[in-house]
């Protein structure tokens, strides 16, 4: 075969899929490399070097940016989600609850976690919740001016938080 | 701290079975994902917030106890033929050894404990037992987990469970699985059933070697694809019972086969046993087939009991890096098909040729061998 351009024996073949037609292009080596075709990111070579170009085939119209929800925390967006079906960081599961659940279902033997809880979390989780429960009842008891009962649930709030910010600061 | 050199020369007690009956069910594997809470997960962490989490984890793995005197590399420091070295030893993924900056990995002495950081989550660890002890390599991983969380915030919902980069993995995290070699069930034609039935109960099974479904050596692994809605336990105890189920199957499939078609378990081991002596050229393919006969052959008493280590430390020796690391250099596939076969004669170069006669003799004598006589 020769080549297209100055008729020399073509030493390059390139074959590309314009609109669902195949376009075959032969070139020899000098062409090949005065059109740049071994640039990679080069496209439609076929109209490039031959100038073709029926129907605008080349144009590609930009989606607009995408104005889809984020992730507050990391900014991955839920567009992100789709395409990769991979979360961006834990608060994303939160961000994308909703969708959470639909992807969730189906994939495992159920839908909330029956497992293993982190210890630490487990007790500052339940040292939070004494803690709530402690001041609710130190405003009641203000309110009712039991300050007997108040100045005791002061200490005890007191210890607690103590306890929790030396766990929060290990040595 | 440990170097690579002796991490390679000298094989964990779980790649060789010791202290536990592998002659079926070879290594019992744990693996936990976990991530930090409040930094992005590894695919979408920044370059310096990988850092920073490498540099929160590496001192607290490395400062456990077990991990005294262990082995602790960023995953740049390390050559991309060491990085495959460890994937054939099943102690990081293929995936990690693709890693470079920014990841990492801490493996204790033994080779019991691995944790790779900045994989696919922050933090993925394993604990690995010879023969089928899901529980106790569980127990192992589980206190380990225990300290890590002590040390760091994982990131976690009491809804969700532990939060993974991929929801495959939410919930308890944890990817439970056995290898198995099951030589009995591929010959005698019931490997298709028995793992459609394991299939059917949302278990995943796969080779060990080999693309897709196809399966070297018949080594396959069997895992928990469901990690929520279950807790640890459940999980487990599934696991457990399935494995030890198809387990039997094979031990059923070893004496059945010996019991009916002798001549054809005497021919199969013994052509083995000849290849294996006399190559001086073995593709990977051919040799894992083999060695999985002669490895058969270790457990139904043609060769003796060590045989079956012998076999699985080859398995791994003759895996494509760890020839390259014993060449020193580069090596084409046809050299790697010469050292393949010289390190496979040298390892059975004392081994006697199977005892056919043991076999037949043992055949017509019930009371010798209530195992196989199981129909």
């Amino acid at each position: 075969m020769d080549c297209d351009k100055c008729g020399k024996p073509a030493k390059v073949h390139l074959t590309q899929l314009v609109g669902g037609k195949v376009k075959k292009v032969a070139l020899c080596n000098e062409c090949a490399a005065d059109s740049g075709v071994t640039d990679p990111t080069g496209f439609a070579l076929a109209d490039l070097l031959l100038g073709g170009g029926d129907q605008g085939v080349t144009s590609v119209v930009p989606r607009p940016p995408g104005r889809s929800r984020a992730c507050p925390e990391c900014g991955f967006t839920l567009d992100d989600l789709k395409r990769v079906r991979r979360f961006g960081c834990g608060t994303c599961y939160e961000a994308f609850r909703e969708e959470v659940k639909d992807m969730v279902r189906g994939m495992h033997k159920g839908e909330s976690h029956c497992g293993k809880v982190p210890d630490g979390l487990m007790e500052i989780r339940q040292r939070k919740l004494r803690l709530e429960e402690l001041r609710e009842r130190l405003d009641q008891a203000i309110t009712a001016e039991n300050y007997e009962e108040a100045a005791g649930l002061r200490d005890e709030i007191r210890q607690i938080e103590d306890s929790m910010a030396k766990s929060e600061t290990p040595s | 701290m440990m170097r690579f050199s002796t991490l390679l020369k000298h094989p964990a007690d779980w790649m060789i079975g010791k202290g536990a009956d592998n002659a079926i069910v070879l290594t019992s594997r744990i693996r936990l994902a976990r991530n930090l809470a409040g930094i992005p997960f590894p695919g979408w962490a920044k370059k310096d917030q990988r850092q920073q989490v490498l540099e929160e984890l590496c001192p607290v793995i490395e400062g456990f106890a077990c991990m005294k005197d262990g082995f602790s590399k960023s995953l740049d420091s390390l050559s991309s033929v060491q990085k495959q070295v460890m994937v054939e030893r099943h102690l990081i993924s293929r995936e990690h050894a693709a890693r470079g900056e920014g990841s990492g990995v801490v493996i204790d002495r033994g080779q019991a404990f691995a944790v790779m950081m900045n994989e696919e989550d922050h933090l993925r660890m394993q604990a690995i037992r010879p023969g089928l002890d899901l529980a106790a390599a569980h127990e192992m991983i589980d206190a380990f987990d225990d300290e890590v969380a002590d040390a760091v915030e994982y990131a976690f919902d009491p809804e969700l469970g532990y939060l993974t980069t991929c929801p495959t993995n939410l919930g308890t995290g944890m990817r439970a699985s056995a290898m198995l070699h099951l030589p009995a069930l591929v010959l005698s034609d019931q490997i298709g059933q028995v793992l459609q039935a394991v299939g059917k109960i949302g278990l995943a099974v796969r080779g060990i070697f080999g693309e897709g479904t196809e399966s070297l050596g018949n080594l396959f692994q069997i895992s928990n694809q469901s990690t929520l809605g279950e807790s640890e336990a459940t999980i487990l105890r599934r696991l457990e019972r399935v494995i030890g189920q198809v387990a039997k199957h094979e031990r059923n499939a070893r004496g059945k086969l010996l019991e009916d078609d002798p001549d054809m378990v005497c021919d199969k081991i013994g052509r083995a046993y000849g290849v294996l002596r006399h190559a001086w050229i073995i593709e990977s393919k051919e040799a894992l087939n083999h060695l999985s006969l002669i490895r058969l052959g270790g457990d139904l008493g043609f060769f003796p009991e060590e045989t079956v280590a012998t076999c699985d430390e080859l398995l791994m020796e003759i895996q494509p890096a760890h020839l390259q690391i014993q060449g020193g250099r580069k090596l084409s596939p046809e050299e790697r098909d010469g050292i393949r076969a010289e390190i496979i004669r040298s390892r059975l170069q004392t081994l006697e040729p199977p005892d056919i006669g043991r076999i037949n003799k043992s055949e017509g004598d019930d009371d010798d061998s209530p195992d196989l006589g199981i129909a």
